[in-house]
């Protein structure tokens, strides 16, 4: 076999790669920069660190992330997908009390149109486009996230206040765009059920 | 810069650049007023959308491209001292790239294209209206050719000599500009063509936002490159002083191109077809392009600071009092960071990962935008037309108070349209609607700021009116003495003899950038090919 002067090859490119790093180094040391200059950039690097560090500390010690579940859906047949079939939409909770919500974005507007969650409590939303590009912001809350079409969108939030709040698209999709809203009423814990059956129509009474 | 057909070549780009610019500010004053409400006659989702589709594309990628064309045209021609290479291949490019805009136009202006300026599938528009948009990139390219054949016959012939320090930067912003219109142009080459022609029946609609993020941040450095040039090559002489160090403008010029590749998923936040950890990789890219900014504002305080004190500005501010408040660069340049450090905070909450859930699609974004494209970026434009134009026409400028007045007014309408519009957004407004018709209590609050934005908006039109007046009328002046401004270069305080070659060359960054875009890209665009996904078929609007 002929490893060994593979091996050579590879040693002798890693020792040239090493040489011309050092020269760059020894270079960029050479280069003039004024004293207070160089305290700027060194300020600039701290700031730049702290932000990043910040940043990559909650990311991994507090969850603070965007959406990221990478999960893919049909969007052109929806009906026949037993998740997003019109009846299981809306708010559900599970065996452990978990709440979930399912909600399909389509010109133009959210489906079910309104629906009732908990305050103070995280809620788990599922969102899927059946058409075009959607965006979904509930104003005031960090509930945001995109709805591209083929993806599920997943995003865990808590609202901590009560009250009711609009669900508007924030994405461009069509002539109709300025319409397409839907409702949705955050209800202080204690007041809250869970529904029991039937969570597609999302009829609410408390309007 | 006596050779006319190089001026005409210049002067070209820079018409078509800002004849774009000025019919797309009467569609900017016109979509205030249509989304205010307050004209209930003009209310129309059709007209509005193909609006803002035309003004999106003539600012974002004609007035932009135009002019950087026509920008380094001038800076090759007169920082090296030659003649444009091939300038029958350069006119090609401008005529192809003009053929492009025309045909774009066409679908736009008839609302059968108001898929608005970034063009997401599946919504469709007419194949037209992608093949338009691919001449006009087609004709950039030609430019980038030009520009990095120009700069290596300009080494080869001067071996071991410090390449011009505009030049360097005009370079590396077409080495910038090639990395970057890759994404958009694979988006557009597989995606929507073959989409709207019908050769393919769907195509995935997360590999088209990827392939577009891939050019939407480094497309905005392309757009700053020739006004952070004329921060360090133009603004230091014009100021009275010294430019405060060559070699650190070049590895700024550097850190820009190559930083701002690979760092384009901060558009992505919010997206569910890339995961978590991509997204944390390109945000914390997306800090370290903020660095070459940081280092810029000091060079360009510094230099100014220094023309301040050469000038007899004493004390800690005084040299702020004697800076010539009236040349128009230096001006422009005080007004254009004043928006940079706002826009900065602002862009410092975008680019903060799971912060941008409060803002992201919001009206923050348009306001945010505007602030530093239409404000930091343009008013240098400006500011570059004015010093260009006596040396391209041949005739001093028309008037220079005039200019004046015309700068203070676009930095103020910028001022009175950004600032509501940013608060709109954090009050929950989202971007791209042409009314408000939600029926909730929380639309009350958008009234007086959306009010505010019109005024905002007729103080941006009338300056950008009296801009192209006096471009104009600089022009069409009779005088017939012979005028002779030639373009001068700012001297460093140190003058660089030698450099080593990678401040001096580009080579070596296209490596780096091939490297950080594998690295960045490559897993994230590979994904889209083994996952089982099923394509979104197209939509129309
Ligand atoms: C007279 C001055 C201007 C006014 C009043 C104005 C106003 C507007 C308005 C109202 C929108 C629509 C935003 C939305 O629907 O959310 C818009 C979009 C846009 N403007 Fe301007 N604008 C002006 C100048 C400029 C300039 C100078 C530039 C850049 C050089 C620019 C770049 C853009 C772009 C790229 C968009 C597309 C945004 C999108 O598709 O979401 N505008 N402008
Ligand atoms: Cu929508
Ligand atoms: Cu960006």
């Amino acid at each position: 076999m002929q490893t060994e002067p593979l091996k050579q090859k590879c040693e002798q490119l890693l020792q040239n790669l090493n040489s011309q790093l050092c020269d760059f180094y020894a270079q960029l040391r050479a280069i003039h920069i004024d004293q207070l200059e160089r305290k700027w950039i060194t300020i600039s690097l701290i700031v730049i660190g702290l932000f990043v560090g910040i940043i990559v500390i909650d990311a991994f010690f507090h969850g603070v992330n965007p959406p990221g579940k990478v999960e893919t859906v049909d969007s052109a047949s929806l009906h026949l997908n037993k998740e997003f079939a019109e009846d299981n939409l809306g708010v559900q909770v599970d065996a452990k009390g978990h709440v979930t919500v399912r909600m399909v974005a389509g010109r133009y507007s959210f489906f079910p149109k309104h629906i009732d969650v908990p305050a103070e409590t995280p809620v788990t939303f599922r969102w899927v486009s059946m058409d075009v590009l959607h965006g979904v912001h509930i104003p005031m809350t960090n509930m945001s996230t995109m709805i591209v079409p083929g993806y599920v969108a997943e995003i865990i939030t808590t609202f901590p206040k009560p009250g009711e709040y609009p669900v508007l698209c924030n994405e461009y999709c069509g002539l109709g765009h300025n319409h397409m809203w839907s409702n949705i009423s955050v209800i202080a814990k204690e007041n809250w059920t869970a529904p029991v059956k039937s969570p597609a129509k999302g009829v609410s009474n408390n309007e | 810069m006596n050779d006319a057909a190089t001026r005409k070549l210049a002067l070209s780009h820079l018409w078509v650049a800002f004849i774009a610019f000025i019919v797309a500010c009467f569609m900017g004053q016109y979509q205030v007023l249509e989304r205010s409400g307050f004209i209930p006659a003009l209310d129309s989702p059709s007209v509005y959308f193909a609006s803002v589709s035309t003004h999106g594309v003539l600012m974002a990628f004609v007035l932009t491209f135009f002019f950087i064309m026509g920008f380094g045209y001038t800076i090759a021609t007169t920082s090296l001292k030659q003649p444009v290479w091939n300038k029958p291949l350069a006119w090609a490019g401008f005529w192809l790239a003009l053929t492009g805009v025309v045909l774009a136009a066409i679908p736009l202006l008839t609302g059968k294209a108001s898929v608005l300026y970034t063009f997401y599938p599946p919504m469709v528009a007419p194949a037209v209206f992608y093949i338009g948009a691919t001449l006009l990139v087609v004709g950039s390219w030609v430019w980038c050719v030009i520009m990095l054949v120009m700069f290596m016959h300009w080494k080869k012939a001067n071996t071991g000599q410090p390449v011009p320090l505009a030049m360097f930067a005009t370079a590396m912003n077409a080495l910038l500009w090639l990395w970057t219109s890759a994404g958009v142009a694979l988006e557009v080459l597989f995606q929507l063509i073959p989409l709207s022609l019908g050769w393919i029946d769907t195509v995935d609609a997360g590999l088209a936002r990827t392939l577009f993020a891939w050019t939407l941040h480094p497309i905005v450095y392309f757009w700053l490159i020739p006004a952070y040039t004329a921060f360090y090559v133009f603004v230091p002489k014009q100021a009275g002083g010294f430019l405060f160090s060559d070699e650190m403008a070049r590895l700024a010029f550097i850190v820009l191109a190559v930083f701002s590749l690979p760092i384009g998923f901060h558009h992505l936040y919010m997206d569910p077809e890339q995961a978590k950890g991509w997204k944390l990789l390109h945000a914390i890219g997306t800090f370290v392009v903020a660095l070459p900014t940081l280092v810029t504002g000091f060079a360009v305080i510094a230099s100014l600071e220094i023309a301040g004190r050469l000038r007899g500005g004493k004390g800690l501010f005084g040299w702020i009092i004697s800076l010539p408040w009236t040349n128009t660069m230096v001006l422009s340049v005080i007004l254009s960071l004043l928006m940079l450090i706002f826009g900065g905070f602002g862009g410092i909450v975008n680019a903060s990962y799971a912060m941008n859930a409060m803002i992201h699609n919001t009206a923050w974004v348009p306001g945010h935008f505007h602030l530093i494209f239409a404000g930091t970026t343009v008013i240098m434009y400006f500011a570059i037309a004015y010093y260009f134009w006596p040396t391209l026409v041949k005739k001093p400028l028309f008037s220079s108070s005039m200019a004046l007045v015309q700068l203070w007014t676009w930095f103020i309408g910028m001022s009175i349209l950004t600032t509501p519009w940013h608060v709109l957004g954090l009050l929950g407004q989202p971007r791209r609607i042409s009314s408000v018709v939600y029926n909730n209590l929380l639309t009350l609050a958008w009234k007086p700021y959306e009010f505010m934005m019109i005024f905002g908006g007729l103080i941006l039109l009338g300056s950008a009116c009296l801009f192209i007046y006096i471009l104009a009328k600089t022009q069409l002046n009779p005088a017939a003495e012979a005028f002779d401004q030639q373009i001068e270069f700012a001297e460093p305080i140190y003058a660089v003899e030698s450099l080593p070659e990678w401040l001096n060359d580009i080579k070596l960054w296209n490596k780096v950038i091939a490297v950080l875009m594998a690295i960045s890209f490559g897993y994230p665009i590979l994904q889209f090919f083994f996952m089982d996904s099923s394509g979104s078929s197209p939509w129309g609007f």
